[in-house]
């Protein structure tokens, strides 16, 4: 029993990391950019959130405020800093990424203290549990995983059977071969930045109704685990992503139930330098081959 | 249909293009012929807006398309299948055939897929299959077929024989004279010089950038200058 509970945990947990690790794994496949700044666009969601729940709006409000404003911080920031850049050395952009992200943490620190704020997650969701005999599941843990598996489901579906997820898939195959055929780059890598971020909104709530703590570095652990994810998935692959997550998960709550929590972080490093080591490619990444 | 006046275009530093001017009418196959690095790509990839000319003009249709972004080149009715084919290699035959009618009314695809298909039934043969899968002869064939998509006024082919064996490149050049005979205008470049002037109408021969000699395509197979650089004597 201790081990089903500790199973939903994980996949719990999973579901959180597998929606950031798209984010950051969509990202790459069409600009080759690890978004640095990803984990922390899911802070300001936490931040947009909560003053939205405490300023007596319904919580729908904090829902959807919380994604529109992942959406409209994510495409500004890929306008402003990353567009500029995008015929630079690639290194450039990287740098730029983590400028950005220690931008956000500080201006959220300055703006709302580097104390954490506590998350009214009551207003969310309900606390309470359905018992299945002695196994009691949370809401949280169910709505959790529902909307994880919702979303990536409407993702898969974008990207393979729509036109305008045909188009993603061009500009990440093949940009100058993309426009020959009329699609209008900026406005997909625009539109692929927004569904990240959309991702990372729902991601956002989720995170803060589970661990109801608001902080300026909420986003770096998250965003960098979920980061190992869509490495260790292979990076630009959606099922990829979906896998690694999970499996980092996995990782961490096996460490933290046999006793070692203090070790649960390291042990995602840890997993990170091994992929590095002996399959840089991850399970499902395509042989980067470097064109000629 | 297309003017060039005055075209010069840098590629990255280099000075690729060395004031270049032609025409196209309306029904026309016309070549550019010349060696690796002559600039020929150059010419193509600045018409269709992927590069800027910095001086000088281009018409398409009466309208100026020197500054238009390469997306908007194709509404516009210019289809470029470039050098090396460039088929979206993950994508199956199909999928990359309505990538091709992407600026076009929806319900217009399904009848020019099957357009394609009629012209080159390997690929219906292989619809599904994943283009990186695809042989050298069948990718030029998608790459083609997936310009027909957009039903282009002007159609540009960037060395569509590379590569291939003389069989195939028989079989794509006789493609290229159906497409014009069926009211498609053709500019083509090519390495193949006697296949490229045997079908136009007009060729230009260049040369580090330059225009150096022009003429119907037949007189060109002719001239001593031809002959001794491209023809092989």
């Amino acid at each position: 029993m201790l081990f089903l509970s500790q199973l939903i945990n994980a996949l719990q947990l999973g579901s959180i990391y597998a929606l950031v690790a798209l984010g950051y794994s969509m990202v790459y496949s069409i600009i080759k950019l690890l978004n640095f700044a990803h984990g922390d666009i899911i802070m300001v969601g936490g931040y947009i959130a909560l003053f939205t729940l405490t300023s007596g709006l319904h919580p729908v409000f904090a829902i959807v405020f919380a994604i529109i404003g992942c959406i409209a911080l994510s495409m500004l920031i890929e306008r402003l800093a990353y567009r500029p850049l995008r015929q630079a050395p690639r290194i450039s952009i990287l740098i730029t990424a983590i400028g950005i992200s220690l931008l956000l943490q500080n201006l959220a620190q300055y703006f709302f203290s580097a104390s954490g704020r506590s998350f009214p997650s009551h207003l969310i969701l309900p606390p309470g549990a359905v018992s299945l005999g002695a196994l009691s599941i949370s809401y949280i843990t169910i709505v959790t995983i529902t909307v994880s598996v919702i979303s990536m489901v409407g993702l898969t579906f974008l990207v393979q059977k729509t036109k305008l997820g045909r188009a993603m898939r061009a500009v990440s195959e093949d940009m100058e071969a993309a426009s020959l055929m009329g699609v209008n780059n900026n406005h997909v890598i625009s539109f692929t930045f927004a569904v990240g971020a959309a991702l990372a909104g729902i991601g956002a709530i989720l995170f803060a109704t589970r661990y109801p703590l608001v902080t300026p570095t909420m986003g770096v652990l998250l965003g960098l685990k979920a980061f190992i994810a869509a490495v260790l998935g292979g990076i630009g692959s959606i099922p990829g992503a979906v896998l690694g997550g999970f499996a980092v998960a996995f990782a961490e709550v096996l460490v933290t139930a046999i006793g070692l929590s203090s070790w649960a972080d390291g042990v995602v490093f840890f997993i990170l330098i091994l992929v590095l080591l002996f399959k840089p490619t991850g399970f499902m990444g395509k042989n980067l081959m470097e064109k000629v | 249909m297309l003017k060039v006046t005055n075209m010069n275009t840098y590629y990255g530093n280099i000075y690729a293009v060395k004031d270049v001017s032609f025409d196209v009418s309306k029904g026309d196959i016309i070549s550019l012929i010349g060696a690796n690095g002559a600039g020929k790509s150059t010419i193509l990839k600045t018409i269709s807006g992927l590069l800027h000319s910095k001086t000088g003009s281009i018409t398409f249709l009466d309208q100026d398309i020197s500054k238009v972004a390469p997306h908007q080149v194709v509404k516009s009715g210019l289809a470029h299948v470039p050098e090396g084919r460039r088929v979206f290699l993950s994508m199956s035959v199909q999928e990359n055939l309505e990538m091709g009618s992407y600026t076009q009314p929806k319900k217009l695809m399904a009848a020019r897929i099957e357009d394609v298909y009629d012209k080159f039934p390997r690929l219906k043969e292989r619809y599904k299959q994943v283009a990186g899968t695809l042989s050298g002869g069948e990718q030029q064939m998608l790459a083609m077929g997936r310009a027909m998509m957009s039903h282009p006024a002007l159609l540009m082919l960037d060395e569509p024989s590379m590569g291939l064996a003389p069989l195939l490149v028989e079989q794509i050049f006789n493609i290229i004279k159906e497409l014009n005979d069926a009211g498609t205008t053709i500019l083509l470049v090519e390495q193949n010089a006697r296949m490229a002037l045997s079908i136009a109408n007009k060729g230009y021969v260049l040369e580090t950038g330059k225009i150096i000699t022009s003429g119907p395509g037949k007189e060109l197979l002719e001239n001593e200058i031809v002959k001794k650089a491209y023809l092989g004597g």
